[in-house]
């Protein structure tokens, strides 16, 4: 199959046509965008459809946007804003204290996707379908347990992680995070830290909860460059190795 | 009649047989599982988040304590997933050693579970056999990396460094003789190829030695044949890969059919059952020890006559040698660069998968263009095989639950991260 990515995509095109916001191949993988509330319809036509098969969901995970693309030391030219600088001041997850609030760089609507990953044993494909939750404040997907079972654990995860709510999922749990935890720890608003702290407390004879006492801290600040513009042999499109 | 009512059953998290952290709910009819209710996450550590707020080659080492007993493969997967951003060539002799020891891991794991596995159903000698040879494996990563277990061996753009000429020595001590240190020592007098080889040719042997003690067993075979049968069908619904979905018979590895690395020049076969309960996949996993086997053969063959780079000389990537870092100030720019910033990868998202000794193991990577990621999500294989318990153990005994744990192969660094 010569250029199978490109293949596929020109398949789905046809095949889904404008149920599909977005479609795009990059670094050899096929990604498409889906409204929320046509979800369902193209997942299901995904699965049953026999040109694409994709009998498995491999993965699902949600995603936070809200901080895409920001940096905590910015400067083109490193005398001016020393490196000392970037590690001492203060916007990002890695360093949030209790009660500040990050500014979210998302547009509205598109802070929080869950991202599918599907693959086909049929036709050896794999597709990446992202969503994004309509309401930034009360993101809602609807479930895909019905198409594909393995979503069950895979939307609780993403449920605790990042308070994304699966409509119609039989038992939306948390899972990882422990019993009666507060908050959606992967949030880019969550504290890296975490806000509470746990240990016994003899006088009272049980386990207690009290505010961390660490202080948040960046150790090497984030930065964006174009560095990988070294790197000569950049990933030709379209070559076709899975 | 008397009635009998249905009771709720714990069974762990502090439980031998329950891998590490595993709290299973379990409502019982008699002795009979109505209902499997795993908890999860008592070992969450956060893993993809910690890595949000480190550069690139600091989370490589987290990636070890994901699957703690296949420690270099969950590496393959991130580092795979990082060069295929960069788009950067690694040096064919990186490939080989990367191969050799995915393999290396794949036996490392295999034993792990036959061991444990067969301790749970009942068989105890399975249990000293199978870390007598993990000791030895054990050993290889000791030689290549200084640990033997969390390694930090593979890295963006290759391996950290060749393999070693000397193998390390038992020393003389109060409590081992000089005739058991030289006994030990005997196989360790070459390189690490040399000790490879060696192993490489016992080691079929030994499997013989696990397959007389298992396959026929009657006991053996009474406590896992018709026990979590899954069909194909269900497979797939389930989220199955790697050896449970071979069990059910489906002929799929991605060393074959997306292959990575230089899997698609090495011979072995794919082992595949065909009624999918415990009893085959244990067949199957035992097949593909031997495969592994064959596979890392060839890998030392080649590896003896092809000397080269580990890792590549794109010093944007991977560090200029400490002798160029002396003599050279581009080398002593990179460098610095390298281990105050890191370097950064292009805006984009990738997913890399790998054929992990328990499954599928997939990284799923969003940059935005930053030294650190944007978003990590590990496709860990033993959190799609848990979250079938409930299927999988309904209507059996709840001597079954033990069996079924063992056969998916759980560890709880992966499924928790």
């Amino acid at each position: 199959m010569p250029n199978s990515k490109q293949q596929l995509a020109d398949a789905l095109r046809s095949a889904l046509g404008e149920k599909i916001n977005a479609i795009s191949v990059e670094f050899k993988e096929v990604t498409i965008e889906v409204e929320a509330e046509r979800l369902l319809e193209v997942a299901t036509e995904l699965r049953d459809d026999p040109q694409f098969q994709f009998q498995q969901l491999v993965d699902l995970c949600g995603v936070d946007y809200s901080q895409f693309g920001t940096t905590e030391w910015q400067t083109d030219d490193a005398s001016r804003a020393g490196f000392s600088r970037g590690v001492a001041r203060a916007a990002s997850s890695g360093r949030l204290q209790f009660g500040d609030e990050l500014e979210s760089l998302a547009v509205r609507g598109r802070r929080f996707a869950a991202v599918y990953h599907l693959i086909s044993y049929a036709h050896n494909r794999r597709l990446r379908m992202r969503v994004y939750a309509p309401d930034d404040d009360f993101p809602v997907v609807s479930t895909v347990t019905d198409i594909w079972v393995s979503a069950n654990w895979y939307e609780r995860e993403a449920f605790d992680l990042y308070g994304i709510l699966f409509s119609g999922h039989p038992d939306l749990r948390r899972i990882l995070t422990d019993y009666g935890f507060v908050g959606h720890p992967f949030r880019k608003d969550f504290p890296m830290v975490g806000n509470v702290e746990m240990r016994y407390d003899p006088e009272r004879a049980r386990v207690v909860y009290e505010p961390v006492s660490i202080e948040p801290r960046v150790l090497v600040p984030k930065v964006r460059r174009e560095d990988h513009r070294y790197l000569a042999d950049t990933p030709e499109e379209g070559q076709d190795d899975a | 009649m008397p009635e009998i009512k249905n009771y709720t059953l714990n069974f762990g998290p502090q439980h031998p047989a329950a891998h590490g952290v595993l709290r299973l709910v379990l409502e019982m009819d008699g002795e009979v599982i109505e209902r499997a209710d795993p908890h999860v996450g008592l070992l969450h550590r956060a893993t993809e988040k910690l890595a949000e707020t480190k550069p690139y080659n600091q989370t490589i080492g987290y990636m070890d304590r994901l699957d703690y007993v296949s420690m270099m493969c969950n590496e393959h997967g991130y580092v795979l997933a990082i060069e295929k951003l960069l788009g950067v060539e690694i040096p064919e002799r990186a490939r080989y050693i990367r191969v050799m020891f995915d393999e290396i891991t794949r036996i490392l794991n295999h034993l792990m579970w036959i061991g444990t596995h067969a301790l749970d159903v009942g068989a105890m000698t399975m249990f000293l056999y199978a870390f007598r040879e993990r000791e030895d494996l054990m050993d290889m990563y000791e030689a290549v990396s200084g640990a033997r277990m969390h390694a930090t061996y593979y890295r963006p753009g290759g391996v950290a460094r060749d393999l070693p000429d000397a193998m390390p020595q038992y020393l003389e001590s109060r409590w081992r003789s000089k005739k058991e240190a030289d006994r030990l020592n005997e196989n360790r007098q070459g390189s690490l190829l040399d000790f490879a080889e060696d192993f490489v040719r016992r080691f079929p042997g030994y499997i013989d030695e696990y397959e007389t003690l298992l396959t026929d067993n009657r006991i053996w075979k009474q406590r896992t044949v018709g026990i979590g049968v899954v069909s194909e069908e269900r497979a797939y619904q389930l989220g199955f890969t790697g050896p449970m979905l071979r069990g059910s018979g489906v002929e799929w590895d991605l060393r074959k059919k997306q292959p990575y690395e230089v899997y698609d020049r090495m011979d072995f076969d794919i082992p595949v059952g065909t009624n999918g309960d415990c009893y085959d996949r244990y067949l199957v996993r035992i097949e593909e020890m031997r495969q592994s086997n064959h596979i890392i053969r060839q890998c030392i063959d080649w590896l003896r006559t092809n000397p080269g780079l580990v890792l590549t000389d794109n010093h944007k990537v991977a560090p200029p040698r400490r002798e160029e870092l002396k003599a050279d100030m581009e080398g002593l720019i990179h460098h610095f660069k390298l281990f105050t910033e890191g370097y950064t990868l292009p805006q984009g998202e990738v997913y890399t998968a790998i054929e992990h000794p328990k499954g599928e193991f997939g990284i799923y990577l969003v940059s935005d263009g930053a030294n650190k990621p944007y978003r990590v999500k590990i496709r860990a294989p033993g959190f799609a095989h848990l979250s079938s318990m409930n299927e999988m153990a309904q209507g059996h005994m709840l001597a079954d639950v033990v069996a079924i744990i063992g056969t998916q192969d759980i560890v709880f660094g992966e499924i928790d991260r």
